[in-house]
């Protein structure tokens, strides 16, 4: 009995002792002194406490590099171009680097330490990332597992986009922390006190399973805008718009915008799904086509149809439509949100109708 | 106390009774981590280094808390959260002083706290029943002997990579039978010295 308990106290004890060792180790091991981290070229220099990883420093000082795992290394969406005072790639960085990007100083955010003076370069756009609040106005079912959440921006209270930029959701992670997920704004950007977006329950899904159990009312908090979608301002060029599932999202936002602002620009929405249960958003688009003729809006169903299953659009998968209904080496821009198979059929079928490489915008998942 | 002149402690923790060789503890880096020898020898180092010092800390532990308080029973756990703890401290002061060799070593540092032939080294002490003096020699010595069979492993791995393998024994295959047959050299060795 004695024994035991003595057992206990000296392996704790000794616990305790190495813990205490390591922290005081660390106070003065992982001191590394403040250093500045200077942002393109100077434009924005400041101090941080080393130590830590670069992509916290950024974050305390409100530059909002996109990160979905929230700096765990496995997404490999928080890039910059470190230009100085990062130390070398580390192997946990190599796998998300093209051979390119090795040579010309690109690093993940999160796997940087910050130990000395940094140079970093980031995209102009990124500087007007900022970080929202925001409530949940309004939650509809648009399927039987996607949702479309209306937020109403509370702080700061107006956000400025582009068609087809996408924000960073945080969400609880079951196991401590945050984690964030990127869901593009389906809302058109002259609503710029409201952010909409379309999410389809993934399961197990941590993010998703946190959305679609938000009640009216809630708080939520999202960094962006993100993206590099690009509508082009000529309005004599045709607008392809290409997705499957919640992909609908940023087509929807491109749609209402670009229609808003050229009423008679051309513009063709394809729309994937497997049944006539995942269709959404149809009778919206059909009233819209009412006032705009040039807007095409085709809906297509991959799966065979049920016996009491009515439809009247098009049938097989959508990169049929697509080649149905474009026709060839007209001047276009092409938006292609889905599955990388739909993706890459789609991309197919556009550059054999001339379209280029810088025409095709695409974001798969 | 064990009798063992110091200098066979030595020669044999390197030699004939090489941890890895002849207890096979330390396979699972010493597979992986073989293929070249630059990394090889980074690994052999660190391992050196941890393995003499931890099994010298947990000398000290054992021979003056343990054993007068009758808690050998305990020394498993205590000798692995020592083992961690001076790898991280390791691993901190590492990236302090010297980020080259950090950055050389990358994550084979962390793995160190789970490589058996350091635990292993620890309880070697222990059964053996060495004195103070033929610890420090021990830990070092099978530290080296670890260091020597990851080296020897990977100089042939890079040899081979101009040999034409039997398929069905590419990879991991190959290596157990070169394993096994620098073990049976090692074990020519045994007549020489004996250790235990």
């Amino acid at each position: 009995m004695i024994t035991g308990f003595l057992a206990i106290a000296v392996t704790t004890g000794i616990f305790i002792a190495l813990s205490i060792f390591l922290l005081i180790a660390e106070r003065y091991l992982a001191n590394y002194g403040v250093c500045n981290i200077s942002v393109n070229d100077g434009s924005s220099i400041f101090e941080q406490q080393g130590g830590i990883t670069l992509l916290s420093a950024l974050y305390d000082h409100k530059l909002y590099v996109p990160s979905a795992c929230g700096g765990k290394g496995s997404c490999g969406f928080c890039k910059v171009a470190v230009v100085e005072g990062g130390g070398p790639l580390l192997p946990t960085e190599i796998p998300f680097m093209t051979r390119a990007e090795q040579r010309s100083g690109i690093r993940l955010a999160c796997q940087v330490k910050v130990k000395q003076n940094i140079q970093i370069q980031v995209p102009e756009e990124l500087l007007a990332v900022k970080q929202f609040r925001a409530r949940v106005a309004l939650i509809r079912n648009l399927t039987h597992d996607i949702k479309e959440i209306n937020l109403e921006l509370i702080e700061p209270a107006q956000i400025s986009h582009h068609p087809g930029q996408y924000v960073q959701l945080e969400a609880p992670d079951p196991e401590g922390g945050f984690i964030h997920r990127a869901y593009s704004i389906s809302s058109p950007v002259y609503e710029d006190t409201k952010v909409q977006l379309v999410v389809r329950l993934v399961p197990d899904g941590i993010a998703s399973t946190y959305v679609h159990n938000l009640n009216t009312g809630d708080e939520v908090v999202f960094t962006g805008p993100y993206g590099e979608f690009r509508i082009d301002d000529n309005p004599e060029r045709e607008i392809i718009l290409v997705g499957g599932g919640c992909g609908m999202a940023p087509l929807k936002n491109i749609v209402f915008t670009a229609e808003t602002r050229w009423p008679d620009r051309k513009i063709k929405l394809f729309f994937g799904a497997r049944t006539t249960k995942d269709i959404f958003y149809l009778d919206m688009f059909k009233e819209l086509m009412v006032e705009h003729p040039n807007l095409q809006v085709h809906y297509a169903l991959s799966d065979p149809l049920a016996p009491d299953e009515i439809w009247d659009g098009e049938t097989g998968f959508v990169h049929l439509s697509v080649n149905k209904f474009l026709e060839d080496n007209a001047d276009r821009q092409a938006f292609l949100c889905g599955p990388p198979p739909m993706i890459d059929a789609v991309t197919r079928i556009l550059k054999d109708k001339g379209a280029r490489d810088e025409d095709i915008f695409y974001d798969k998942f | 106390m064990n009798v063992t002149p110091v200098w066979a402690i030595f020669l044999g923790s390197i030699f004939t009774n090489n941890i890895l060789f002849a207890s096979f503890l330390g396979m699972c880096s010493f597979l992986v981590c073989s293929n070249r020898i630059s990394t090889a020898v980074g690994l052999g180092s660190a391992v050196t280094f941890v393995m003499f010092f931890t099994t010298v800390l947990n000398y000290l532990l054992y021979r003056y808390l343990l054993v007068p308080l009758g808690l050998e029973f305990v020394s498993f756990i205590i000798f692995i959260a020592v083992i961690a703890a001076f790898v991280q401290f390791l691993e901190m002061f590492v990236e302090r002083f010297s980020p080259e060799l950090y950055y050389a070593l990358g994550i084979f540092l962390p793995l160190i706290t789970v490589n058996c032939a350091i635990l292993g080294a620890s309880l070697f002490m222990v059964i053996r029943n060495y004195s103070f003096v033929q610890t420090t020699v021990y830990g070092l010595g099978a530290g080296l002997g670890w260091f020597l069979a990851i080296a020897l492993m990977a100089g042939l791995r890079e040899k081979m990579g101009y040999s034409n393998v039997p398929v069905a024994l590419r990879r991991t295959g190959v290596l157990m039978l070169i394993a096994g047959v620098i073990a049976m050299t090692f074990m020519g060795f045994t007549g020489m010295i004996s250790t235990q």
